[in-house]
């Protein structure tokens, strides 16, 4: 029995007319591990690959065909261990699965149940409302972390009665990471995996990519009165997004207090998820639940790792993105909301300190901050490209940078030069040069616009000698001569000085 | 016949048959009940050992599992993976229909 | 040249080295013996113009002077093995037509040796019996024939059966729980079991995996280590495989045993073994003895919960094993009213009536609830067993059992009570629960005539002491029977 003390937050209660309720939440998440290879063959993993040219005889199950563990994919699901603070077991053993289906060759399927290779460990996670506020951290403690492989795929809708069957991704390695029940909100849950996800591609041991099913998850929701019995359970399988799993949740536990209030029972059963109407629907019941019958598997010898081994992954383990962020915070003076931001990706955390260090490095870390986060971001995010893809390079996003920070061109002047930066149109310096946005800073030059403005707003000179609001009209005046080129300060400084300010 | 402490009933029988998606008519569950009581029966002797405190044997070699490096060595042969399919098309192995 | 076929393999790769006949030759005498010994029922395929092809190429190897260790010999391979292009049924209907794209590794090794392949050998399906009755594609019959049909002893009741009645020099076969070195005991030929992990599985249809482990049958000692040296080697695609070379085993045969330890269980003498098997078993003490080897009383305490603790972990392995021959990649699909009933219908008819019956108990001993009671017990048993053998060898090299607790019986006898069948296997199962080697060698004749076996088990990766004390053994009890040649 799993033991659940923590009480929801009162904000994410559910208040229905017979009173409170709290949503309880576990999630058993599957990470692909990005090998080449798969977990117990030599076909490749590539994703979207013609039907069955990525099978191996031992993938379609032919006789007498046996596996042989990737060693690889032993190596991730230790980093991965590592990442969620948990225990590597040194002794850990596959087991067979027992099941019929289609896109099973072998009917069953070779994963840990006893003897898994990653023990008990815990997470910190941030919980972010739909306004964007952040709640106070909440630790998700790690059950356990076992490696298995996935399943080919069924395509059902190349004949009318009929199952095509493509086993190119059967027996790729997976990472199932499995979750106390420790969430208490929607949110929670999406927060978890957003934070799984940070670790995974941190470590590189998982692409994270969810669109192509390489991290998904199975989302197991029960309902309680706060602090009060646990509810029974019921598992949403395979649920795809960060969006789906919130909704998934919403829906399921509406569902069970819906039942519960109406003085009927919660059936235990695996469930699916609609995400075109948004709810969830029997998939299989508990008297249909399976008989597994997992025993260890006679074609595998035990894994015996050497301390040495899981010393070496440990020495050579990058930064964490909870500790990056700390360092973002202390070396570069990042506020919170920014460090988290920019340190939740590797790819994100990677750019930014591209983009403060390359070139001539040392720019501000504050400025390449709002550059990064502001302008790239929005800008990817509005043309729906990854970061991975971004037109604009960490290089050249600092080159940019350096043309504000060494007075080259004002920081309103750069907006427009990323802007064509960003449709490719080429390096800042190119862009500046090619369209003449060098700042004016010849001092002769200024004095003579400013002159120039004094002399044809005579009285207003007068009123802003009095009156030093009125400055920035005259500042205002000498830019639009200068089509905005004229470099602020010096303008500034001339103006104040033939004022008398 | 002998009798196994934990004897199979006819009902085990149709569980076990169905787990194993073997079929079974209903009037052959009692005989074969019967018939697996009676190596049951025969196997409860392992009762008598006594195995507190022994670790159990799951291979005959004392190995830690030999592992492969991560390369793409196989797959690219669709046609060796088809060729004694009852039935494929286009690439794929078809089956009967796996959802209703 | 029918004569041909009396030769031991030894002899006939000497002859063919010298000159004296052609692997043609050699192999079209073997075939003509196959086709005058269709009623034998030991083929399940034959592969004879394969095979001359072969010889030919063989030849050409030799004039080279790229003759392998196994070169131009005729030999039979047990229908497990997967043979590229040939078909593969492991004796059940389920398998249908599948042809293997693809080559065994002990096979694979045998064929890079130079073996000519007469065919695949029928046997019980899925190896799962011990008189070859299960077979779909019918019974093999025992050349040694007293009156009535006899079994050849079982799974590798194909191989043993062809290499009796000269159909073949020798021929692969598999031992699970004594299937090799049964049938050895039942037709007067030699079998051995290696230590588990010297012979490659990848490529051989599994039954259960832990215990599965191919060797030769083959007419002498000297032959089946000959064939043993060919087939075993290490191999990476089998996690289960052992990193060891593989040693010049037929060196072992006709080593002195002086000194040697001859270790005798005193728990092997079991209730109602008929007086003859007994009294094999004391004359193969005596020539041990003559040969100069030390005897020395052991005990092997766990001995009768060998076969128990067999029952449930091999139909275990195989209840799992067996569940990819579901009709939707290769072999047999019987089409029914939805992917369920197909399943069932697939699978209810692909499989015979012994086969089925091992899944169910499998099933149910790996299933909620009767694991604890039935597997995880199994399994310690087992341990119990190894360190049963672990004290043995504190005093004994090696230790002289009997084969079998009978000899070849009617066809038709035993088929309706399993357990009866079960303990054919009683003298054997203990090494494939242990790993050990384990060679059966013909002693004597039982007074109906038939042949019968004793068993010579050694320590793991010791095939090389099993050899040199079956050889012994061999030479001392100087077995030249053969069957009359009543089906040509």
């Amino acid at each position: 029995m799993f033991i659940a003390p923590r009480i929801a937050d009162k904000k994410d209660w559910i208040t229905t007319e017979t009173g409170d309720w709290e949503i309880i939440i576990g999630l058993e998440v599957h990470a692909q591990v990005a090998s080449e290879s798969k977990l117990f063959s030599g076909s490749a993993t590539d994703y979207g690959s013609a039907p069955n040219t990525q099978v191996s005889l031992v993938d379609a199950g032919m006789p007498g065909m046996l596996p042989v563990v990737n060693e690889f994919c032993i190596e991730q699901a230790v980093k991965t261990g590592f990442g969620l603070n948990a225990k590597i077991n040194l002794f850990s053993r596959f087991d067979r699965k027992n099941y019929f289906y289609v896109d099973l060759p072998q009917g069953y399927q070779i994963s840990q149940f006893e003897h898994p290779i990653v023990g008990e460990g815990e997470i910190e996670i941030l919980p972010i409302d739909g306004d964007g506020n952040v709640g106070e951290p909440v630790n998700v403690g790690i059950e356990r972390l076992h490696l298995e492989q996935d399943a080919g795929k069924s395509v059902h809708d190349l004949s009318p009665d009929e199952t095509y069957v493509d086993l190119n991704r059967c027996g790729v390695a997976l990472m199932e990471i499995v979750s106390k029940p420790d969430m208490r909100s929607p949110e929670e849950a999406s927060a978890y995996v957003e934070k799984l996800r940070g670790i995974v591609r941190a470590l590189g041991t998982c692409d994270g990519d969810m669109e192509k099913g390489n991290l998904r998850a199975d989302v197991n929701v029960s309902v309680r009165r706060p602090g009060g019995e646990l509810g029974t359970r019921c598992e949403i399988k395979n649920v795809n997004s960060m969006r789906f799993i919130r909704q998934a949740i919403n829906y399921e536990a509406r569902r069970h207090i819906d039942i519960l209030e109406a003085g009927g029972e919660i059936d235990q059963e695996t469930r699916l998820f609609d995400s075109v109407k948004g709810e969830t629907r029997t998939m299989r019941s508990k008297e249909d639940a399976h008989d597994y019958r997992y025993f260890p598997d006679p074609d595998l010898l035990p894994i015996k790792l050497e301390q040495a081994f899981v010393d070496r992954i440990k020495s050579e383990l990058p930064e964490m993105p909870d500790v990056r962020k700390a360092r973002f915070m202390s070396d570069y003076g990042l506020p919170e909301y920014d460090a988290r931001i920019l340190t939740a990706d590797k790819v994100k955390a990677d750019f930014y300190e591209t983009v403060i260090s390359s070139g001539v490095g040392g720019r501000d870390p504050k400025i390449a901050s709002n550059w990064t986060m502001v302008e790239l971001f929005g800008a990817l995010n509005k043309a729906g490209v990854e970061l991975e893809d971004s037109p604009v390079s960490a290089d050249a996003l600092g080159g940019l940078i350096d043309r504000i920070l060494d007075d080259t061109i004002s920081g309103k002047i750069a907006k427009g030069v990323f802007e064509k930066m960003f449709a490719g149109e080429g390096t800042a310096d190119e862009i500046i040069d090619r369209d003449g946005l060098k700042q004016v800073t010849d001092m002769g030059a200024i004095e003579a616009m400013v002159d120039d403005a004094i002399a044809n707003n005579a009285a207003q000179a007068e009123k802003a000698k009095e009156n030093p609001k009125l400055l920035g009209f005259f500042v205002g005046q000498v830019m639009k001569a200068s089509q905005g080129k004229a470099n602020p300060k010096a303008v500034n400084e001339i103006l104040r000085k033939k004022l008398g300010l | 016949m002998a009798q196994p402490k934990n004897g199979v009933t006819a009902q085990d029988v149709k569980k076990i048959a169905k787990l194993s998606r073997l079929h079974v008519e209903d009037d052959r569950l009692e005989p074969i009940a019967d018939d697996l009581n009676g190596i049951l029966a025969w196997i409860e002797q392992l009762g008598e050992v006594d195995v507190e405190g022994v670790e159990p044997m799951t291979s005959a070699v004392d190995m830690a599992a030999p592992m492969r490096s991560d390369n793409v060595s196989d797959g690219g042969k669709r046609e060796a993976v088809l060729q004694n399919a009852p039935k494929s098309d286009d690439g794929f192995f078809v089956v009967p229909r796996s959802v209703e | 040249m029918s004569d041909l076929t009396k030769l031991t393999l030894s002899d006939a790769l000497d002859g063919m080295a010298k000159g004296d006949f052609s692997s043609e030759e050699l192999t079209k005498a073997h075939i003509d013996a196959c086709m005058d010994g269709a009623d034998l029922n030991a083929f399940i395929t034959t592969t004879f113009e394969d095979a001359m092809e072969s010889a030919k190429a063989s030849d050409a190897r030799r004039k080279a002077g790229t003759a392998g260790k196994l070169e131009g010999a005729p030999l039979g391979v047990k229908d497990l093995f997967c043979t590229e292009g040939v078909k593969t049924t492991a004796g059940s209907k389920i398998l249908g037509e599948f042809t293997p794209t693809y080559e065994s590794s002990v096979t694979a090794n045998m064929k890079a040796d130079g073996m000519v392949m007469l065919g695949k050998l029928n046997l019980d399906e899925f190896a799962m019996g011990s008189s070859n009755e299960t077979s779909f594609y019918g019974p093999v019959i025992n050349p040694w024939r007293k009156g009535e049909n006899l079994v050849p002893g079982g799974s590798s009741g194909g191989s043993a059966s062809a290499v009796a009645a000269d159909l073949c020099l020798g021929a692969t076969a598999t031992d699970t729980g004594g299937s090799i070195r049964q049938p050895a005991s039942f037709t007067g030929t030699v079998g051995i079991k290696p230590t588990y992990g010297r012979c490659s599985r990848w490529g051989t249809v599994a039954f259960a995996s832990s215990l599965d482990q191919a060797g030769p049958i083959a007419k002498t000692v000297k032959d089946s280590a000959i064939l043993l040296e060919s087939m075993a080697g290490y191999d990476p695609k089998d996690s289960t495989s052992i990193n060891a070379e593989v040693p010049n085993w037929a060196a072992s045969c006709g080593q002195s045993v002086k000194g040697l330890r001859i270790g005798i269980p005193k728990e092997y003498t079991i209730d109602g073994m008929p007086a003859e098997i007994q009294t094999l078993w004391d004359e193969g003490i005596e020539m041990m003895k003559a040969a100069g080897a030390e005897i020395v009383p052991i005990s092997l305490p766990h001995t009768k919960f060998a076969l128990p603790a067999y029952y449930v972990v091999a139909p275990a392995e195989a209840s799992s094993n067996l569940a990819r021959y579901d009709g939707m990649r290769y072999g047999l699909r019987v089409d029914g009213k939805d992917l369920n009933d197909t399943y069932e219908r697939t699978r209810t008819e692909g499989f015979g009536d012994e086969v089925r019956r091992r899944i169910m108990i499998g099933t149910y001993v790996l299933s909620a609830g009767y694991y604890d009671a039935y597997y995880l017990r199994a399994q310690k048993v087992r341990t119990r067993i190894v360190e049963d053998f672990e004290n043995a060898w504190q005093t004994c090299d090696a230790i002289l059992t009997p084969t079998a607790p009978s000899a070849a019986f009617a066809v038709g006898r035993k088929v309706n009570d399993p357990v009866q069948m079960y303990l054919n296997d009683i003298f054997t199962v203990t090494t494939n629960l242990a790993g050990l080697p384990g060679i059966s060698v013909p002693a004597g004749l039982d007074k109906n005539g038939l042949p019968l076996g004793l068993q010579i088990i050694g320590r793991a990766m010791d095939e090389a002491t099993v050899f040199k004390a079956a050889s012994a053994l061999e030479d001392a009890a100087g077995f030249t029977a053969k069957p009359e040649t009543w089906w040509v």
